[in-house]
């Protein structure tokens, strides 16, 4: 049976880049434990024959000529920034403490 | 014209072209019942919509009514109002997903099927309420508070486009669009007694539309009669040179097939009953409504054959293992940095980016989304990935093999849209598995691409509560859901002596304080 312990769910919440308190912690390892469960019906279900499908419906590359056409301004592309410094995005250090 | 908000988008669109009324008069009706019965969450009211743009739409009806007024309309529907899910880019108008992470964005562009709205002069009269990144069942998990059952205030419109459902069935709105990954459109349409059209995939621009899924979402019409989906459907449809998986494929004619089976007549159509969508989990007075329904096509010249899909009791396991996994990988562009809500966290002196976007994704995502996403994460993770996603992208095959089978011996298939009527609200809020099951009937057609239509069936026995009849084609043959869909509307509206939604309870107008 699949289980998924508080430390695997927080090991995974850092992969995902989101900080889960304790108690979300808490809260969700049983209920990820209960939904691994009932999908791990799948295992199985389908031998080494049947071909994996990852879009229902072929598909193929998709080209057009390359002409320059008008974009977002820079105003626009900044619009909903949450922080901005001469026409950029203002963002927190990127390197840590160590660097 | 009188009681304008009560008529359907084709005899408004009829009215509009003979001259019987404006646009304006048709927006600044709907924008009046949007004051009477939306309210808040808080308050009681329907809540279907997060963000009304009064202004706006009547702005664009008023250049509706001139574009008439020159007898150039710029289409069928130029002039008729209609609401947007707000999961679609709206230049101009916030977009949130119904989320705190987007609290407040205003795009700069259109979603293609919004922009080709405009285009086609249908007035944008707001956002409807959802499901936060349409993962839900019910629109509780909205971060704006949930919408209402116009059936039953204390009931789920269904999810995650309870909104776009709910504004059309309690009059907000003739029209509206919602978008489908795992039966979005079709059971909030069951449980609100609407019609909800899931196109073929990649039969409509998912250009402009948040992803939640890439390989699943598909927008498509909410509305009260299937005539009114197709003309809706003929709006947004088609080629998107803007979207590499939109068809290259011109539309079947979908108005044509809906007038053609408004007529009754379905000689010469065989209609297969899915064996594995209708037993245990099914509420008896659904499964009978849906009865009647195989019953009425008959009577209707219908030839109906029981067929077998016996990989669909995995649909519902493979859709929670894939949908998670492109979620999470298409959630990680919230990241606090270029757009969306930023977040400082607690006691960190000159954070780093990486704290500010763990501290901004906790605070920004409600419980099912990073629930969702956790459980992408792991299915994707190195050891599991062969255990988990491998075997659902695997089980999709045989999904689509089992519907290939299924369409050489039928048409159409048809089952139950949703296994229940709607619950109450909160009644499942802590058991997602519960949730997770009211679309064990709709997912299959999204794991496999082919289109779907929702149509009412009428009420169940014991609850008195609308239930739904889902019509399944082969993919690009869109206009058989109508075609069945219409007949199967005139046969049961005849039965019932008029429209179900005219069945609905009145909503306490002014306010919608309870």
């Amino acid at each position: 049976m699949p289980d998924i312990t508080r430390d695997e769910v927080a090991h995974l919440a850092d992969l995902a880049r989101i900080d889960l308190s304790e108690a979300e912690l808490d809260h969700l390892a049983p209920q990820l434990s209960v939904i691994l469960e009932s999908v791990a019906s799948i295992r199985g279900v389908a031998g080494d024959d049947v071909p994996p499908t990852s879009h229902a419906l072929p598909l193929t590359n998709v080209f057009r000529d390359d002409v320059v056409r008008p974009g977002l301004t820079a105003e626009q592309a900044l619009y909903g920034a949450p922080a901005q410094e001469q026409q950029r995005f203002a963002v927190p250090r990127i390197l840590g403490d160590e660097q | 014209m009188s009681g304008l908000t009560r008529h359907t988008a084709a005899e408004l669109a009829d009215a509009l072209a003979a001259g019987e009324t404006t646009s304006v008069e048709i927006t600044r009706a709907h924008l009046d019942r949007i004051a009477e019965v939306d309210g808040t969450a808080a308050s009681g009211g329907v809540h279907a919509f997060l963000h009304v743009d009064a202004e706006g739409a009547l702005a664009q009806a008023r250049a509706a009514d001139e574009r008439r007024a020159a007898g150039s309309p710029a289409s069928a529907l130029d002039g008729v109002p209609i609401a947007v899910k707000d999961v679609l880019a709206t230049e101009g108008l916030p977009t949130t997903c119904g989320s705190r992470i987007l609290e407040g964005w205003i795009p700069p562009y259109d979603a293609t099927v919004v922009a080709r709205l405009r285009r086609a002069g249908l007035p944008i009269l707001g956002k409807t309420n959802m499901d936060e990144f349409a993962m839900g069942s019910s629109t509780e998990h909205s971060a704006y508070g949930p919408t209402r059952n116009p059936w039953d205030l204390d009931r789920i419109p269904g999810g995650s486009g309870g909104g776009s459902a709910a504004a059309v069935a309690a009059f907000e709105a003739p029209l509206a669009i919602g978008t489908d990954t795992g039966g979005s459109i079709r059971q909030p349409g069951a449980v609100t007694g609407t019609v909800g059209v899931k196109p073929t995939y990649g039969g409509v621009s998912r250009y402009g539309l948040v992803a939640l899924a890439n390989s699943l979402d598909q927008a498509g019409p909410v509305t009260r009669t299937v005539l009114d989906s197709a003309l809706l459907h003929e709006v947004i449809g088609g080629h998107d040179p803007l979207d590499s998986t939109s068809i290259d494929q011109p539309l079947p004619p979908l108005v044509d097939a809906a007038r053609r089976g408004a007529t009754g007549d379905l000689t010469g159509v065989r209609v297969g009953v899915v064996r594995e969508l209708g037993g245990e989990g099914y509420q008896p007075g659904v499964l009978s409504r849906f009865q009647e329904s195989v019953d009425l096509m008959v009577k209707a010249g219908a030839e109906v054959v029981e067929v077998s899909c016996p990989h669909f009791v995995h649909a519902l396991a493979a859709y929670y293992l894939i949908l998670p996994a492109e979620a999470s990988s298409n959630l990680a562009k919230f990241d606090a940095m270029r757009y969306g809500r930023r977040v400082l966290p607690d006691g960190a002196d000159n954070p780093s980016a990486e704290q500010v976007m763990r501290a901004s994704r906790d605070a920004g995502f409600g419980d099912e989304v990073k629930r969702r996403i956790i459980l992408g994460t792991y299915a994707l993770s190195s050891g599991y990935y062969d255990a988990y996603y491998g075997q659902a992208q695997k089980v999709r095959t045989l999904i689509s093999r089992d519907f290939a089978a299924a369409f050489e011996k039928a048409d159409v298939l048809v089952s139950p849209t949703a296994p229940t009527t709607a619950f109450k609200l909160g009644e499942k809020l802590d058991d997602p598995i519960a949730m997770y099951l009211n679309d064990l009937a709709t997912i299959p057609a999204n794991l496999a691409g082919v289109p779907g239509i929702s149509v009412p069936s009428g009420l169940a026995d014991e609850d008195g509560l609308p239930a739904g009849v889902q019509v399944l084609a082969p993919a690009l043959a869109d206009d058989r859901l109508y075609r069945v869909g219409a007949a199967l509307e005139a046969a049961l509206v005849d039965k019932w002596g008029g429209p179900l939604l005219d069945r609905a309870p009145a909503l306490a107008t002014n306010g919608a304080v309870r």
